[in-house]
């Protein structure tokens, strides 16, 4: 056996040999994926049988399936033999060992957002043990939700101590032969967030800022898992608005949220990823997979997203209106700039009675970016009195930029109500020039009139972010205009 | 306070302004008539410096500087103010949180401090009374379903706080109702000041009975074609234009 370039059949060989935890550190598997991979990814966490049998089934099934051709993105060929699809957390050691090693342009930014000083070593990865503050914040919030009985913590800290939540819950919303990248998720995911919410009982907190300290490295393939049980209700923001550099060029997220009767769960987005340089170099492959079941009466998930980020984004958080009386939303800005590409929407399927869904969609593109709306809004037979609005507005700036809506509508329930709106406008250079004209600096003006035209998202987002949303639009948009 | 000598200027490759003079002193009050299409907006929007409104011979001087080098943001807040003939509407961005940004630029050029939010609250509020301006107004975006009478009453509230000292008004007049007619005339008539210069471009006599113009000028084919006194208008409004036409293309 050759000690340079070992197989994966050595590594495992080399694994079983030794046990799984002592060799937990420091290691990354060679690129490609089989099955081997998948086993392998599975014996590393340690994994129940369900769980690896899941993986594998997925794995089979992604066999047989070819990428999607459809979203209105182009990008060169992924070789998925090509990714390493297992590595180990890497030793903070390696990161600056204090903000004076941080790349200054990076830290002007997080100023820029108004980003709190003690988060913006961890957000730029100084080792955390070099920043005491946070360790105690984190362990502070942790204290308060275990009082309220709410589980939050890593995906893989839940397979270890809450096995059984899991196998009820998980792909239960987002099956394992869902689409080409859940399915690929599902084989190889390596970690994410586990949210579970007792019965009647309210969140103490918003899942945020917590959240922003401890998952900065969450990795390429997450997969997250939020139930919400009778009658409790939770708000959970992912991401952050501070630019994310990763090294991954492929991400293919799954996220399940699961309302049972009269639960609510609020869901915010602030993504941020590296869009790539003007040119459209590097820069990040977002491909997502969200979607929410409100499957009890009298239930409501809400998705609010603000998306700066990535160099490709395919995205389409949906909801599934089973329970009676049951509300679906989606708010979403999108912006792309330079040469990103975004293809986000939603999918709103009614099936119980009365449901009522609500679609606020705002894409904004800039430089030579194109951005497209994709909506789906079903009814299904029996959803009486069902009712979808959808509004769907397309801000241009400049004239190399595209808007692109695709709404689709299937109604099979003749009580049903569906309202589409859509508009493009282009910055007016009347209000542009109207700004101005009342002695606004150029830049100013633009910002002012995009987070006017954005305002019916800002106000569903937590407060503090919706601050930060906004300065993280004017970032941006930076040179947009002019 | 401001000279306009030979101005030409041109939109979309078509000239219209052929020549254009005009001098204006501060503390005068100036009226510019015209028929349709002669140029009116199009001296207003070259004045306050709008894209796309090319000058291609003349000079513009503003407080003994070229005011035709200066970025329209600039010149707002060297003081010169346009109330919009068709004010456009700006979703989502709030009256109150436009103004107090409009007010803040223009007083930090000034080098004077910026207003915290009492001190623009109480200012704002006593010249909303001035306008008979429901307070509701300032939460509203900028203009936005606001009835035409109103987006012109907006203007001239924006002019009242801004304090400009060039005022360029164009067809303000235009579809307000006669009460609102008195109410935006007595709040201009309280802003002239001997530092202050106002231009008025209007198709109605009526509104010179409430704001008394110092001159009366009417433009035709992109120029000034004759100045008079109050009187003017009321010949004009007798005549119509052609007569000054013939006279012009002699
Ligand atoms: N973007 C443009 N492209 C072509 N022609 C234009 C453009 N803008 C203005 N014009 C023309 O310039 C001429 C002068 O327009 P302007 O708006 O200055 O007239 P006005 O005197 O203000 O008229 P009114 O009394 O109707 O308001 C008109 O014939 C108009 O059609
Ligand atoms: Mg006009």
């Amino acid at each position: 056996m050759s000690t340079r370039s070992p197989d994966v059949q050595d590594l495992i060989a080399k694994k079983y040999k030794h046990g799984f935890v002592t060799d937990i550190d420091a290691d990354t598997v060679p690129p490609g994926l089989n099955e081997d991979v998948v086993r392998l990814i599975s014996a590393k966490k340690c994994e129940p049988a369900f769980l690896l049998e899941w993986r594998l089934k997925a794995y089979r099934h992604w066999l047989n399936m070819t990428e999607p051709q459809w979203a209105h993105v182009h990008h060169a060929p992924i070789d998925y033999q090509s990714i390493s699809y297992y590595s180990a957390p890497k030793s903070r050691d390696d990161g600056p060992k204090s903000l004076d090693e941080v790349d200054p342009k990076l830290l002007e930014t997080y100023e820029k957002l108004g980003i709190p000083l003690h988060e913006r070593a961890i957000l730029a990865g100084v080792a955390v043990d070099a920043v005491f503050d946070s360790v105690s914040v984190a362990t502070t919030f942790k204290e308060k939700l275990s009082e309220a009985g709410v589980i939050f913590c890593s995906f893989s800290e839940a397979v270890k101590n809450h096995p059984d939540l899991v196998e009820a819950y998980l792909g239960s919303v987002v099956p394992y032969s869902d689409n080409f990248f859940a399915t690929l998720n599902s084989a190889v995911f390596s970690d994410g967030s586990f949210v579970y919410v007792p019965k009647g009982v309210r969140c103490p907190m918003e899942l945020s800022t917590y959240f922003r300290i401890n998952a900065a490295n969450t990795g390429q393939f997450e997969r997250t898992l939020i139930v919400a049980e009778e009658g409790s209700h939770v708000s959970y923001l992912e991401g952050c608005t501070a630019p994310m550099r990763d090294e991954n060029q492929l991400h293919a997220a799954v996220v399940e949220l699961v309302a049972l009767e009269g639960a609510q769960i609020k869901y915010s987005t602030v993504q941020n990823w590296y869009p790539g340089d003007e040119n459209g170099v590097g820069g990040i492959y977002n491909f997502v997979t969200k979607r929410g079941d409100c499957r009890g009466d009298n239930s409501k998930i809400s998705w609010t997203q603000v998306e700066t980020g990535s160099a490709i984004t395919w995205k389409y958080p949906s909801c599934i209106l089973r329970g009676h009386n049951s509300v679906g939303e989606f708010y979403s800005v999108a912006v792309a700039n330079n040469c990103q590409q975004a293809d986000t929407g939603t999918k709103m399927i009614h099936i119980g009675r009365n449901t009522r869904s609500t679609v606020v969609s705002k894409g904004i593109s800039a430089g030579r970016a194109q951005n497209a709306y994709r909506g789906l809004v079903k009814v299904l037979p029996g959803a009486e009195a069902a009712r979808n609005y959808t509004q769907c507005d397309s801000l241009l700036m400049g004239d190399k930029c595209g808007a692109h809506t695709f709404p689709y509508v299937e109604v099979k329930e003749p009580t049903a109500q569906v309202e589409h709106e859509a508009t493009t406008s282009k910055i007016g250079e009347d209000q542009l020039f109207y700004c101005l004209q009342r002695g606004l600096s150029e830049e100013d003006a633009v910002n002012m009139i995009v987070n006017g035209f954005c305002k019916e998202v800002f106000r569903e987002l937590p407060m503090e972010f919706a601050v930060e949303a906004q300065n993280l639009l004017s970032v941006s948009l930076e040179g947009a205009i002019g | 306070m401001l000279k306009v000598t030979n101005l030409h200027a041109r939109v979309d490759d078509k000239a219209i302004l052929t020549g254009l003079d005009l001098e204006i002193g501060a503390g005068e009050v100036h009226a510019i008539m015209g028929p349709n299409g002669s140029g009116k907006s199009t001296l207003a929007n070259v004045l306050a410096g709008r894209d796309g409104y090319e000058v291609t011979e003349g000079t513009v001087e503003y407080d003994g500087q070229d005011l035709l080098a200066l970025a329209p943001e600039e010149r707002a807040r060297r003081g010169v103010f346009l109330a919009f003939q068709y004010p456009v509407e700006i979703p989502g961005v709030n009256n109150a949180y436009l103004l107090k940004a409009a007010l803040n630029a223009i007083r930090a050029h000034r080098g004077e401090p910026e207003l915290d939010a009492f001190e623009f609250l109480a200012l704002v509020k006593e010249r909303m009374e001035l306008m008979h301006m429901d307070e509701s107004f300032l939460n509203r975006g900028v203009n936005e379903g606001f009835s035409g009478g109103e987006k012109k009453r907006n203007e001239i509230l924006q002019m009242a706080i801004l304090e400009p000292r060039l005022a360029v008004l164009d067809e303000t007049d235009s579809g307000l109702d006669i009460d609102a007619l008195k109410v935006v005339a007595a709040g201009v008539n309280s802003l002239r000041d001997p530092e202050r210069a106002i231009v008025m471009v209007t198709h109605y006599q009526r509104l010179l009975d409430y704001i008394e113009p110092d001159y009366v000028h009417v433009l035709s084919g992109g120029r000034i074609v004759k100045t008079g006194d109050r009187t003017l208008a009321l010949e004009l409004e007798d005549r119509g234009y052609d007569w000054l036409r013939e006279a012009a293309s002699v």
